[in-house]
Formats: C-alpha cells, structure tokens, sequence
C-alpha cells in the first residue's frame, strides 16, 4: 500500500491525520479512495495541490502510477519565475 | 568550474560558442515587443486609476470617442462580467486585474484604454476619459491588511487554510502550514536560541524592456498578436480568457524579449490591443511607459517574517519557528506557499513549524520573480542561522555543513530529496580564495544558501534536416536566458554536427506544440528534453534511411559523429548531409516531433559569499568582492550559466542594498522611474566570481538540474552576514541602505 502524506495545511481535511495507507495504482485512484475516506478532500488535492511521488515533483499527476511502497506527498502548488 | 563528475566526451555540450542571438541584437536588428510596425496601425494608451482603493461610480468616454483620431474606447463592461458567468476565481482575478469593473484596487489600475491613429491623439482622449470614483480607506501593507478593522480589498474574502473556516471576512486570503517533530522539545535541546523580526519591501523584476503588444483583429473574429512574454502559449490562453474567446481564434507570437525574471508570464496589455483592434478594424499597439511598469506590473511581496531558531553546541539545529506574511497586491497569490516550503528546506530539522499567510493589500498584484518567495525567507532564515553560528562559535560554512540536506533527507515541505548538490556549493566556497582572503578595515564577509525546487512542465519541440545537413530546431520556449543555444548545443551533440549548423528558432503558438511558460528555471531541462527527443527519432530515422541505401538490416548501422556508419566497416560512412540531400529516395523529407510532461526535475541549490566595506561615517556600504557556488547540474552552456548565476546576484543585491516601492500615504507610489528606484549598475558592482558545481540530474539525458533562479535566494543574507561581520550591527530590514545602516550604527554606539 501506498504511503501517503499530508502537510499539516491538509489535515484539517484528513481529520489531524498526517500518514495514510491507500491502496492504489494511480494519482487518480489514489485520490479517489482518499475522497471516500475524507469526503471532500479529492476537490482540493486535484484542483490546489503538485504531488511528490518517490521525491520526484509533478503536476497533472493524475494518471501517474504509484507502486506498492511509494511515498507519496500532496504539496501547495508554487509557481516559478 | 567546480565539477564533481568527469564530463563523458561531450564534443559541444559544456562549451561556450558564440550565442546564436548576438548578431541580431548587437546590430539593432532584433525586434522586440515595441518594434513592430503595420500598415494602418493604430497607438494605444491606457487610462489609470490615481487612487489605491475607490469605487468606479461612472466612465464618461464620450469626450474621448468624439477626439480627432480616435477610434476606439473600451472600459471594463467591453469585457464578459467572467465571475457572473462562474469563471474560476483565479480567471476573475486575471480579468479584474487587466481591468477593473466594479472597484480600483491600487494606484495604476487599468480602467480603459482608447485606441488613435497618432500616439498624442491616444494620450490626449486618454486624458478625456472622465472616471467618478468614491475613494475608499486603503491599507498598503501586511500590517495594516491584516489589522482587526481593516478597509477589505475583497467583501467575500474568507481565509482558506483554517479550520474551521472563518465566518467573517478578511484580508487574508490563505493559511499554509508545515511542521514536523515537537518544537518545545526541539528548543529544550538547545544551547543556544536566536528569534529575530524581519520586513522586506515590494520590489520590482526591473526589466529593462517595458511590456508591449501589437494585436491585429480579422473580420471573422481571429486576432495575431505580438507581445513580449515569457510563453505566448500562456498569454494566449489568459487573453481568451479575458476576452471570452477561443484560444485556437488567437495566434500569438513571442518578440524577442528584454528581460522577464517571472513578471512576464501574466498579462496586462494583450486584451486591451485586441479588444479596440476588434472595435476599429485596424491593428492596434500599446506600450507602456516605465512609470506603467512599475505602478501597474510585477512587483513581488513585502513582507513581514518572524524567525525563532536554536542550536546545540556542536552546530545541529534542533528546532526553527517561522511564521511569515506575504502581500499579495490586489488580488490573492503571493507566494508564501513556496516560501513556507522553501524556508528551512536547506536543512536537515528534526522539530519546527512553518507557518504562512497570503495577504491581498492596495498594491499592483505580485507577479512571480526568480524563485518566488524563497528570497525573502531565506534573507531572515539565514540571518538568524549566521547568529547562531556566532554564538556557539562556529563557522558559518560548517555549521551550514553540519546541518546539510543530502540525498535521502526528507525535505521540510515533505517528500525525501534524490541527489542533490548543496554540500558540494558549501565545499566550492570552502575551497574557493575568496574564503581566506583577508579582509581590510570596515570589512566584513558572509555567507548565506539558498534552495529552488526548479520545474519541469509541458514543452514541444520539432527539428527539420535541411537538404544540406544543417537542421531546424524549432521551440515555442521564448529564449530570456539562453535556451536557443542550449538547444542547439544539446541538438549538435546528440545529431553529431556542428553547432554552427543548427538554426534554433522560438516559433509562433500555431507553429510548434504546446510549451509552458519559460519559467521555474525549466527550459533547458524540459525544452531541452524535448529536443533530445525529437533529434534521437531523427538519428533512428537517418540509421533507417542509411539501412535502406546500403540493403542492410537496421541493427547495422549505427550513428556516430554525424554519420551513418556500417558496424564492421563493410560501407563508406554516410554523413547527415549525404542522407539530407538524398532524403527524396528514402522516404522524403527528415523532420521529428516530440511533446513531453517533462520528468525528473532535479533541485538546485546555492551557496553564496559576500565581502563588503561599510562606510561607518555615511552607512554606504560597497560590495568588495562577491563570489557564487551553485549546482547546475550540468551545464550546457556554461557562458549563460555563469549569466544567469551573476544575475541573479546583482538583482539580489540590488534588494538588499537599495531597491524598494515607496508610497505617500495615499497610495500613491512615489519612486517609479529608474532614477528613484535605485537598482545596482556595472559600476556599483566588483565580478561576480562563479563556481560551477555539476552534480547531474540523474533522469536528465544530459544532467540538468535548471539556473535561472537559485542565484537570488542567498544574496540578502550574505550582504547582512556580512554587514555584520563588518560593523558588528543586525540588519533585518530590506534594504539595507545607507540611512538604515546609519541608523544601525548609531543605535548600536548608544
């Protein structure tokens, strides 16, 4: 199951929980279950937030794949210059 | 060059040839964004709002329509009303920012614009336009935005990040939060705790190229544009927005541009061109003037930043508290959230919390600037850290040392960082002369680091054979930091022809696929990435073709120093130009597209080291010698490296020392020429000396890492370090002038 975490600007909608195991085989799925454990949390991971997966940063990480042991971190989007 | 691993046998990458772009614009030849010229075409001016905060009670235009010349006058209801139509708040915030409907948000604000056929007859009906306005209370800063009974920018503002949701609203747009371990615990392990207070103004990008635009409206409702932009792609898609149209109705071309460092990736004039061409049927320019700049684009956020760090005797940092407050401008989107994840991320802290807030106050909306937001944070995390060092007696590299992200490291903002390249920038400081030289009276020296996570994101590039081996290769990332010739280098190499023989060219938005922005240092890595791509489906193509003349299988052949040769030898090489002459035969013309999301962003990290001399009888302080340490991963054109490295220097100096947004207490900003905003020139400045440490981007083909912004984070610190180490006094407002110094001094005597 994947490893995933929460800034603690997230954990208001994660009900204080900064760790999670999910299981599943995309970004997409991956939020998907997320929402069914948090109500309303897939709206704000896919609209406001980049994820980390394994350290690597991505946008439009929807159809990403995430492996068995992946580390997956939801991030505040930047904008570079 | 500071280079950690051997260079494989590059034959063009890491060298420096000349600049594919400099005959051009050494011989006045390039255009940019003002330059342009067409028949019938008609000048523009914008009408301002003299207010920080009114309400638009009515525009009487009909003065300004009935002028000699004019053809065309437009206020905000020439626009979709795109909140009543529930747009994306962030699309109404663009469109209210190019001009306002309802209410003026700061001095400058755009409120109409006319369209004439001489530029004095547009600035004459310019001045026609009669606005009514209800001034309103303004608040200009931070402190004042986010006072209890603060005048609100926004009547439906409520503070996103909190919970519970607040049920009133604020100037506060957003919370953002980071913490990791238990603080109280963190600084109970400390043998020495340092907590510091410190405030930074707007300042500018300071591009030397004012923005401008040329839009040329067709009958059946399509428009070319020309506008100097960091991704014409980007303001294609901003302008249909503003406009209410298609992006496909829209071709935009980039003009070669003056300078950008993030504040050209927004727009501010292109719907503003389109709409009075669409009215007048005549091609329509406006420029702005450098007053326009400044009061009505960029700046990036002043801000107010509250640091708390401790360490124990032998350098570890066991806990860091940073709360910071970030202007917006008008409209919600500083950039605290890179700031709160970039803050601390040079470290390795087991216990802190990173606390954040976006403030929207009566200022031009912030527009991103090299590495937006880390500069600010690092100027005060790093102060702070050079105090701790002092304390416990320590060097300022080795407890930066001591403290390191390294691969591995799980970074402040979350994920654990690959290989990365700080302690190396530490050791190339460490190693370089500059460390030891020693100092003269009044002199001090200091060090600051600095952290940017780079980005990757969208590019499209095409590469044409021409049908004498030279090639094409075709991008839609506008070139603001050299990425035609890193292209070329990175073409050449993998093509195995000359540099010489490629041509790279920035094409318009119906030209090349989709690129994003050239921006987040991302170009040469993703741009870069794409070319890479494209040239090896043209080598594949070519090692076919030569398969094909000599009636051999593929595996045959292979690709090497730009020819086609036979694996044991049995045909005579076939050179690219042989194939491109030829190609008709094989297949017709040689061409390859390739499109990518780009992967494998690797971080970049700098390390900085300033001597200055401080003046004690004027509190002038002159920077001695100035030398800067960064990871580029692999440097594809070292030239524009060691650019983009002493750029982003002297801009950074120019923050700490000099540069700031004045306003008078209505608003109004009084320094907007660049003789009141004193940004640092050639003779202000010693070389900036750089250390290029490559560290390869393990999932770059070539090792890129991205340069273009890094170089700013350090610089305030290390000028404040070593303010410090000269005079013995903290400095922690920005900038560091010499009233402040003086100030400091004298304080400091009493």
């Amino acid at each position: 199951m994947a490893q995933v975490h929460f800034s603690a600007g997230l954990r208001e909608l994660t009900e204080g929980l900064a760790q999670v195991e999910v299981d599943a085989s995309t970004v997409r799925g991956l939020i998907t279950a997320l929402d069914e454990m948090f109500p309303g949390v897939g709206d704000r991971l896919s609209e406001a937030s980049s994820v980390a997966i394994d350290g690597e940063i991505f946008t439009d990480a929807e159809y990403e794949p995430v492996s068995e042991n992946s580390e997956v971190h939801f991030l505040d989007i930047f904008q570079g210059g | 060059m500071a280079v950690t691993e051997e260079n494989p046998g590059y034959k063009w990458v890491g060298t420096r040839p000349i600049r594919p772009d400099g005959l051009e614009k050494v011989t006045g030849k390039a255009r940019f964004g003002a330059d342009l010229v067409l028949p019938g075409m008609l000048y523009g001016k914008v009408v301002r709002s003299p207010h920080a905060h009114a309400r638009i009670l009515s525009i009487d235009t009909s003065a300004a329509e009935s002028m000699e010349g004019v053809k065309a006058v437009i206020t905000g209801d020439d626009f979709p009303d795109l909140a009543a139509n529930g747009a994306h708040p962030s699309d109404v915030d663009v469109a209210n920012n190019t001009i306002a409907r309802d209410k003026v948000l700061y001095e400058g604000h755009v409120v109409a614009a006319v369209a004439a056929i001489t530029r004095e007859q547009a600035e004459a009906a310019a001045k026609a336009v009669e606005v009514t306005y209800e001034v309103l209370p303004h608040v200009l800063t931070v402190d004042e935005a986010m006072a209890d009974d603060a005048p609100l920018l926004h009547e439906g503002m409520i503070t996103k990040g909190v919970d519970p949701a607040p049920e009133e609203p604020s100037n506060i747009a957003s919370k953002i939060l980071h913490e990791r371990g238990d603080l109280e615990q963190g600084f109970g392990e400390a043998d020495a705790v340092v907590e510091r207070e410190f405030t930074t103004k707007p300042v500018h990008q300071g591009y030397i190229e004012p923005h401008a635009a040329v839009a040329d409206s067709n009958s059946d409702g399509r428009a070319n544009i020309w506008c100097s932009s960091q991704g014409h792609f980007q303001m294609r898609a901003y302008t249909a927005t503003v406009l209410g149209v298609s992006p496909g109705t829209l071709k935009v071309t980039a003009a070669e541009i003056g300078g950008g460092f993030g504040g050209k990736t927004v727009i501010y004039l292109e719907p503003l061109a389109v709409r009075p061409s669409q009215r007048a049927g005549r091609p329509v320019k406006l420029v702005m003037d450098r007053d326009e700049v400044f009061r009505a684009t960029g700046p990036t956020s002043g801000t107010r930043i509250k640091v708390k760090m401790g360490v124990s005797k032998d350098g570890k940092i066991t806990a860091a508290e940073v709360w910071m407050a970030y202007e917006a401008g008008a409209f919600a989107g500083s950039p605290v959230g890179a700031a709160g994840m970039t803050a601390i991320a040079c470290y390795d802290i087991p216990n802190f919390v990173v606390e954040g807030y976006d403030v929207v106050c009566n200022k031009p909306r912030v527009a991103a600037y090299r590495a937006p937001g880390a500069p600010m944070a690092a100027f005060a995390v790093e102060s702070v850290l050079d105090e701790l060092a002092r304390n416990i007696e320590m060097y300022a590299i080795d407890i930066r040392l001591a403290n390191a992200a390294v691969e591995g490291t799980q970074a402040a903002y979350g994920p654990k960082f690959p290989r990365i390249g700080f302690v190396e920038t530490l050791e190339a400081i460490k190693d370089h002369p500059n460390y030891t030289t020693e100092l003269g009276p009044n002199q001090g020296r200091g060090v600051a680091a600095g952290f940017w996570f780079n980005a990757g994101m969208m590019s499209s590039a095409t590469v044409h054979v021409n049908e004498n081996g030279t090639a094409t290769v075709v991008t839609g990332s506008p070139d603001i930091g050299g990425s035609r010739q890193s292209m070329a280098l990175m073409a050449a190499e993998e093509l195995g022809i000359p540099y010489e023989s490629i041509k790279p060219v920035v094409a318009d938005t119906e030209t090349v696929g989709f690129n994003d922005v050239t921006g987040g240092s991302r170009v040469t890595l993703a741009t870069g990435a794409a070319v890479v791509d494209a040239c090896r489906l043209i080598v594949e193509d070519l090692r076919a073709r030569a398969a094909k003349t000599w009636d051999v299988e593929l595996d045959q052949v292979e690709w090497v120093d730009g020819q086609a040769q036979h694996v044991e030898g049995a045909q005579p090489p076939l050179s690219l130009n042989d194939l491109a002459a030829k190609s008709g035969r094989t297949g017709g013309p040689i061409s390859a597209n390739a499109s990518l999301n780009s992967r494998g962003v690797g971080a970049g990290f700098s390390t900085q080291l300033c001597d200055v001399e401080v003046d004690p009888e004027t509190g002038v302080t002159r920077i001695v010698r100035y030398l800067t340490a960064q990871d580029a991963g692999r440097a594809i054109s070292p030239d524009y490296v060691e650019g983009q490295m002493q750029g982003g220097v002297v801009q950074g100096i120019g923050w700490a020392l000099n540069e700031e947004y004045i306003h008078d207490t209505e608003g109004v900003m009084e320094n907007p020429s660049f003789l009141d905003y004193r940004m640092p020139v050639a003779s202000d400045l010693p070389m900036i000396d750089c250390s290029i440490v490559e560290v390869p981007n393990p999932a770059h083909p070539y090792g890129v890492r991205g340069v273009g912004e890094v170089g700013i984070v350090p610089p305030m610190a290390a000028v404040g370090n070593a303010i410090h180490d000269a005079v013995n006094v903290r400095m922690t407002e920005l900038p560091m002038s010499p009233v402040k110094v003086l100030e400091a001094l004298n304080a400091h005597d009493e």
